[in-house]
């Protein structure tokens, strides 16, 4: 590694810390388009054989090279403006979808030294990131001027307003117990407690202690990425596909990876937050960025075990499980752990 | 010049074109997506500063919630622009005697170090979390002040939902939480009868 500074130091003298941290950039990016590609390939393939079909399996071994071959004919096709659409916006709005779900990896920490931008924040700074990406579904759905991409785009507005209160809430009280703003002290605080001393620090993770706040962030998650069964704002069968219907070629692929790339993030996120992060759950394993993976991989098979199961929610009934019952549970259990902090049983110590 | 100045002018440079645009953009829409630039600019600005705590604070208040909402309620007004124009030469004294105000006010908290006031530069001493300070404080000297702001909020938003009611709802509707609860025994019933045959 040092050999690799200095090396790096002697080709771009003064420039080497801008291009070191471009570098690490691609790192992150490239394996994470590269699974959101193969996402939906597994997402493709678990469906079918939870729906007794096979999946794709023309293309390649197990049709592994459909992702790749998808990609390339959505690159290769032309990208339609509907003539009275606002130019500009209807082109900004896929790639303000997508900036903040790659913008919000930077803070994520892999293991405890494997982080981008180490800062004290991390956990607002997710918050306040991921909060803008409903911009480029509002805007796609104003710009294409379309009736339905606007119903879809006003769906999602609310929508993701209102679960981003329950989500937020439910990181409240995540920072209260780790006393910290950090990701990475988030998940080192998971490592102590009665049971991490005995060896069972799955038991020490946050999802037990915090298991309604756990619920709540993983279904929000799942409402804040427009998954099934909350993906009204698409909702085939009432408004055709929602905010992007009049987009084509490449930006419908760019809004596509955008909600792949979110559902990773989410993934990602809850796995740190609730479940240990790079923590091995048992005493006598390494802890290691493997574990971070195996736990993400779980919480992307519910994504996808979800959109077989569940039918779509109607759009009143999201909005009153929104409202109605997760804020209030979040409120609640906000007071819960406030009194359990302050009490004898405090376990955070 | 250094890169944090470079960083500085340019930012400054995005929030002033984006503020002007605010005000002379024809299409309101437009107008409100250069004000989120605006406020996305002034996060940097601050973040810039190390306080940021308030640079995330306004993306996450501002940008990631009142916006939307704000972009929201622009997107479906039919505002025709020739209207609003049309008053222009009116209220222009007006609104240049409410801009000089704060030109002038501005001045004075900006030249404070000129006009010898007390006031303006922070001092943080290194190694302090900026959020932790913040939280610090407002939980211990100004827990009044935050409490009571917390307070006239919450009047306010009891205030827009009264000042909005109109009465109980006339019209039939369905209620979603009755109908989440609803078991598939409630709704059909399965006969058993013997095999008519004729």
């Amino acid at each position: 590694m040092d050999a690799l500074m200095s090396f790096g130091q002697g080709i771009f003298g003064g420039a080497w810390p801008a291009v070191w941290t471009l570098l690490k950039i691609v790192v992150i990016v490239a394996p994470l388009m590269l699974s959101v590609a193969y996402l939906t390939w597994a997402e493709r393939k678990v469906i079918g054989y939870m729906q007794v079909r096979i999946g794709p399996n023309r293309v390649g071994p197990w049709g592994l090279i459909q992702p790749i071959a998808d990609g390339l004919k959505l690159l290769l096709k032309e990208i339609i403006v509907p003539s009275s659409a606002n130019k500009g916006i209807f082109l900004i709005a896929p790639m303000l979808a997508i900036a903040p779900a790659l913008a919000a990896w930077a803070v994520v920490p892999f293991t405890d030294t494997l982080v981008l931008a180490n800062i004290d924040a991390s956990l607002l700074y997710i918050m306040a990131i991921t909060s803008m990406g409903v911009y480029g579904i509002i805007l796609s759905g104003w710009a294409s001027n379309s009736k339905y991409a606007f119903l879809g785009a006003m769906r999602s507005a609310a929508q993701m307003v209102s679960y981003e209160i329950s989500m937020g809430f439910s990181l409240i009280c995540v920072l209260m117990v780790s006393n910290s703003l950090n990701l990475v002290d988030i998940v080192n605080v998971q490592n102590q407690g009665r049971f991490a001393d005995w060896g069972l620090s799955f038991l020490s993770w946050n999802w037990l202690p915090m298991l309604p706040m756990f619920l709540v962030y993983l279904i929000s998650g799942v409402a804040e990425t427009n998954r099934a069964p909350f993906d009204v704002a698409e909702g085939e069968s009432e408004i055709v596909a929602g905010f992007h219907v009049e987009y084509s070629g490449m930006a419908f692929a760019v809004f596509f990876l955008a909600e792949y790339a979110n559902m990773i993030l989410v993934a990602a996120l809850t796995s740190i937050m609730f479940l240990g992060g790079w923590l091995s759950p048992v005493g006598f394993l390494p802890d290691g960025i493997l574990w971070l993976f195996a736990k993400m991989s779980a919480i992307l098979f519910l994504f996808l075990w979800f959109r077989a199961t569940f039918p779509r929610y109607r759009y009143d009934q999201l909005m009153r499980l929104g409202w109605k019952v997760f804020v209030p549970i979040c409120i609640v259990w906000l007071v819960v752990v406030g009194v359990w902090m302050m009490s004898p049983l405090n376990i955070w110590k | 010049m250094d890169f944090q100045s470079f960083v500085f002018f340019l930012l400054s440079t995005i929030l002033i074109v984006a503020s002007l645009r605010v005000i002379t953009a024809r299409n309101p829409v437009h107008a409100a997506l250069n004000l989120i630039l605006a406020f996305f600019t002034c996060g940097g600005i601050w973040a810039l500063l190390q306080a940021e705590f308030l640079a995330i604070a306004i993306i996450l208040v501002y940008v990631g919630a009142v916006m939307v909402l704000f972009l929201f309620v622009v997107m479906m007004l039919d505002i025709n622009i020739d209207r609003i124009r049309e008053g222009f030469w009116r209220y222009l004294p007006f609104g240049a005697l409410i801009g000089v105000l704060m030109v002038i006010e501005m001045g004075l908290v900006l030249g404070s170090k000129y006009f010898r006031v007390p006031a303006s530069e922070a001092i943080s001493p290194a190694g302090v979390s900026n959020t932790k300070a913040i939280g610090e404080l407002m939980f211990s000297d100004y827990v009044y002040p935050f409490e009571l702001a917390s307070l006239i909020l919450l009047v306010g938003m009891i205030a827009a939902i009264v000042l909005t009611y109109r009465g109980p709802k006339k019209s039939k509707y369905t209620n979603p939480n009755q109908q989440v609860f609803v078991k598939a025994k409630d709704r059909i019933r399965v006969l058993q009868m013997p095999v008519e045959k004729d």
